[in-house]
């Protein structure tokens, strides 16, 4: 049996798994812009029109799936800066993997800030 | 589509290479910018005051008649179009086969993102927080009373 690769940044360890998250955060933000751009464009119609659609974001399932949208934004953006880190600091490839840490540990410090009080909003 | 690759030790090629190292610090430089503007976006948007139950019309009213709101939504919006539609065009590249078909999605990319702007930019320029006609409820509280 062929020996498994050690060490490498991309195969089957952090450095791949991170990479599967940008992308497909990535793609679920592109996806949400779009659609964003378009609503937000409502205003030039009428206030009836924006309002009428700015509503169902307050409903409790489109309520429950901004929190998704917001830990997607939040990974995306802290990774992004990490890949960034990779390409220009010195150490970035060395420190590579407690970067990947240190990410989600911030990630999920902004979430728990942000959560209880938009589902207050949302259901409150 | 087959990949030319070329001998190591030739001379790097002027072509092609250099839009795509562009695109490639494209990418990170807005991504930088991206986070100070996304981030301070939902801040205001989502979390201060009455987050999401707050917004309508007359939110929206209120910030666009502020030029500091209206320049940060405009650089929001190109940036973050321009760096997922180049995002969206890295991975049409990797997983397409068929190059016609690929050279088909990376246009439809570009053609959506030039539409959007566009229509975003005219919507932040044109807007008129107080439209004539409209129910004053529904308005920012600085229009004029009819
Ligand atoms: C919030 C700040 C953001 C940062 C720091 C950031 C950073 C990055 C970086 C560094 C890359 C990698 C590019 C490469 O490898 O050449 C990337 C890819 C990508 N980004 Fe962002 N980005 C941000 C926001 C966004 C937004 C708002 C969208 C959607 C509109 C988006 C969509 C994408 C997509 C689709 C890719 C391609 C993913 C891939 O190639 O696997 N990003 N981002």
């Amino acid at each position: 049996m062929a020996s498994l690769p050690a060490g490498t940044l991309y195969r089957g360890k952090v450095g791949m798994w991170s990479w599967v998250l940008h992308r497909i955060t990535g793609v679920a933000i592109f996806f949400f812009l779009l659609v964003h751009v378009l609503d937000t464009a409502l205003v030039r119609l009428s206030p009836e029109a924006y309002n009428a659609v700015i509503n169902t974001y307050k409903t409790p399932l489109i309520g429950v799936a901004e929190l998704g949208l917001v830990a997607a934004i939040l990974y995306h953006a802290l990774n992004g800066l990490r890949i960034i880190a990779i390409d220009f600091w010195r150490k970035g490839v060395k420190y590579q993997n407690v970067m990947f840490w240190i990410v989600v540990a911030i990630a999920f410090g902004i979430f728990a800030a942000f959560a209880p009080r938009h589902l207050m909003h949302v259901f409150g | 589509m087959s990949v030319v690759i070329e001998q190591p030790r030739s001379p790097r090629s002027r072509n092609q290479a250099n839009l795509e190292k562009y695109g490639w610090m494209y990418m990170r430089l807005s991504g930088v910018l991206l986070v100070i503007l996304i981030f301070g976006h939902l801040f205001v948007n989502l979390y201060l005051g009455e987050g999401i139950k707050a917004i309508d019309f007359a939110f929206v009213g209120g910030k666009w008649s502020d030029p500091f709101w209206q320049v940060w939504d405009l650089a929001m919006l190109w940036l973050a179009m321009i760096h997922g539609t180049n995002g969206m065009r890295t991975l049409v590249n990797d997983y397409t086969s068929n190059e016609t078909l690929r050279k088909a999605m990376v246009w439809s990319l570009w053609g959506i993102c030039a539409v959007l702007v566009t229509l975003g930019t005219l919507v932040v320029f044109t807007f008129d927080p107080c439209p004539a006609g409209a129910l004053p409820e529904l308005l920012p509280s600085f229009c004029p009373v009819a």
